[in-house]
């Protein structure tokens, strides 16, 4: 049952993961990813029928409250951040061509 | 007695009755570091004009009784994944070199309300992911005990900083047992609470369902003092639990009477150092003669969790570290066409080879066509684990079992083999999966001299149990004459 990983998911992967991976980056991935995968297929061994999936341990609902401002106007400091910037914005290269 | 060798409470109850100044403690912290940190590296970033000036401030409303916290004044490290306005935070990571947040994570905040000192940021593995310190872009955390040796990780600089005295406690985070392992490591208390009970409010997060922040310091009861602090309801954070007692230190009786112990098989076979297994069974021992009922049982399902752990926390970590960019902070490629080629070699550039190892395999694990065999397979994994332990608690109070199957090992051993790295978190992980309580208390040293530490685990919300057994271990230790009054020297 050893993983055989693509080429081509590989790039797949990387294109989803938004890495650009040099040719030995690649084949490191792909062979680290084919180890954990079968270890991961261990999991194959428990019967997991009518089990249900627990994203968390608690039941998680979401939380409301009334539309109201209660922090002042940060974006002065949170441009400090930006590696590029203009005027009141982040700037990034061209979107739209 | 110095300053650096002083308990938080010890500490803190000097500065109360005005015998030592806060600036004196900051002051003695600060020379620590200057002495220790040239080997050590416990710190990403040392903040010592930040540290003296907000001395001089919490002295003042110690003063006029503004701040009458019993850890008023007390330096503190914290982990460089958690904000802190104004300082450095960079997750260990090249991405975030020169990210300096706008706000301050609220377990930091609440430490500071109780008038708290921050010494600095200390140092961790890249995003937390990693188990020795190694994978830090600002160099690798030696631990105290032995500088040839790992701290553990990911919370590695906060227990070496601990353990050298550099701080007098320190806040980590826990996803996969990154309190408890390099707690157990460098000798000294660290506690992962139930899962919701400290906001991640600005922990800079790496497996959410997974992630939670404790408290790491030179015994239980600064540990249970720092975790009153720290834990609050949040409703910043949608996962945040109300809890009904938030009382700790409630908890610090030496009288554990009566208290089921449950020591699972499965913890204590293969794979377990013989030293290590010897000094556990040693302090299990201890718990008996005070009083504890101690019964072995079969946990199942252990080794299932280190899959479905790698496989949940990846894929969470492939979502959550998709907002780092280059684009509103952090780290930017100089060159690039375009916008996709920008965020490509961005994030290549500044993420570290662990980090793209789990965001590969997160991408790969919440792709169309393997979601439901992988991380379907791997949640309803956890539900049967947290079934285990449900069983496990209707029979005991707490469980006892090691906090990492070997003491620390060699710098520069552990990461050229990931999986078999991996597999060292086997008794830790289980914990973050079913979001339960642990604490590791130290109960010994292998024939090297390297410390060992016994992890306690509770049922949901029962922190207190554990808590009272820890306690009652250490005060039969230390009357022993075996405390670690030298810490990261010898025992």
């Amino acid at each position: 049952m050893a993983n055989k990983i693509s080429d081509e998911t590989i790039e797949y992967v990387g294109i989803l993961a938004k890495l650009w991976l040099s040719d030995e980056e690649k084949e490191n991935a792909r062979s680290d990813m084919e180890k954990m995968l079968d270890y991961i297929d261990t999991l194959n061994e428990l019967d997991t029928t009518g089990t249900e999936p627990m994203s968390h341990v608690f039941p998680v609902n979401n939380v409301f409250r009334e539309d109201i401002v209660e922090n002042g106007d940060g974006s002065e400091d949170t441009l400090a951040n930006a590696p590029l910037k203009k005027e009141q914005g982040f700037k990034v290269p061209k979107t739209i061509r | 007695m110095d300053i650096c060798s002083m308990t938080a409470l010890e500490l803190g109850k000097k500065i109360q009755q005005k015998k030592i100044s806060v600036v004196e403690a900051v002051k003695a912290a600060l020379e620590c570091i200057e002495d220790r940190e040239p080997e050590i590296n416990s710190f990403v970033t040392v903040d010592a004009e930040g540290a003296l000036k907000r001395a001089e401030e919490v002295q003042k409303s110690i003063g006029e009784g503004t701040i009458t916290s019993p850890l008023a004044g007390v330096p503190v490290g914290i982990k460089d994944n958690m904000c802190t306005k104004g300082l450095l935070t960079t997750c260990g990571s090249k991405i975030l070199k020169n990210f300096k947040p706008t706000f301050t994570a609220e377990a930091v905040r609440n430490l500071e309300r109780a008038g708290a000192v921050i010494i600095g940021k200390t140092n961790m593995d890249e995003f937390a992911m990693g188990s020795t310190t190694e994978t830090s872009y600002y160099g690798e955390t030696k631990n105290p005990w032995n500088p040839a040796h790992v701290p553990g990780g990911s919370s590695g600089g906060s227990c070496a900083a601990v353990a050298a005295g550099e701080c007098t406690y320190a806040l980590g985070s826990d996803t996969g047992g990154s309190i408890r392992q390099p707690s157990s490591f460098c000798g000294v208390v660290g506690i992962k609470p139930t899962y919701g009970t400290v906001s991640r409010y600005g922990l800079i997060a790496y497996g959410s369902s997974l992630d939670q922040i404790g408290p790491i310091g030179k015994n239980v009861a600064d540990c249970a003092a720092v975790l009153e602090i720290i834990a609050s309801h949040d409703k910043k954070d949608s996962t945040s639990i109300s809890r009904k007692d938030y009382g700790f230190t409630g908890a610090l009786i030496d009288d554990i009477k009566g208290m089921r112990i449950g020591i699972p098989r499965d913890y204590f076979g293969e794979g377990l150092d013989c030293e290590v297994k010897e000094n556990i069974l040693n302090a299990v021992k201890v718990l008996e003669d005070k009083g504890a009922s101690v019964e072995e049982f079969d946990l199942s399902l252990v080794q299932y969790a280190i899959p479905a752990y790698y496989v949940i926390a990846s894929a969470e970590a492939s979502s959550n570290l998709s907002r780092f960019d280059g684009v509103k902070y952090g780290y930017r490629t100089e060159t690039y066409e375009g916008l996709h080629d920008m965020y490509k070699k961005t994030r290549s550039e500044g993420f570290g080879a662990e980090a793209k190892r789990r965001i590969m395999l997160g991408s790969f694990v919440l792709s169309s066509g393997y979601y439901d065999a992988y991380y379907l397979k791997a949640l309803r994994t956890k539900t049967l684990i947290k079934n285990a332990f449900d069983s496990a608690f209707d029979k005991y109070d707490i469980i006892a079992a090691p906090a990492a199957p070997t003491t620390a090992p060699v710098l520069g051993k552990s990461l050229s083999d990931p999986l078999k790295m991996y597999l060292g978190d086997i008794y830790t992980v289980s914990v973050n999966l079913a979001g339960l309580p642990g604490i590791s208390v130290p109960v010994g040293t292998d024939s090297s001299g390297l410390p060992i530490g016994m992890q306690l685990i509770g049922n949901c919300f029962e922190e207190k149990k554990i808590i009272r057994a820890a306690y009652a271990y250490e005060q039969t230790r230390t009357a022993a004459g075996k405390g670690e009054s030298e810490y990261g020297k010898t025992v």
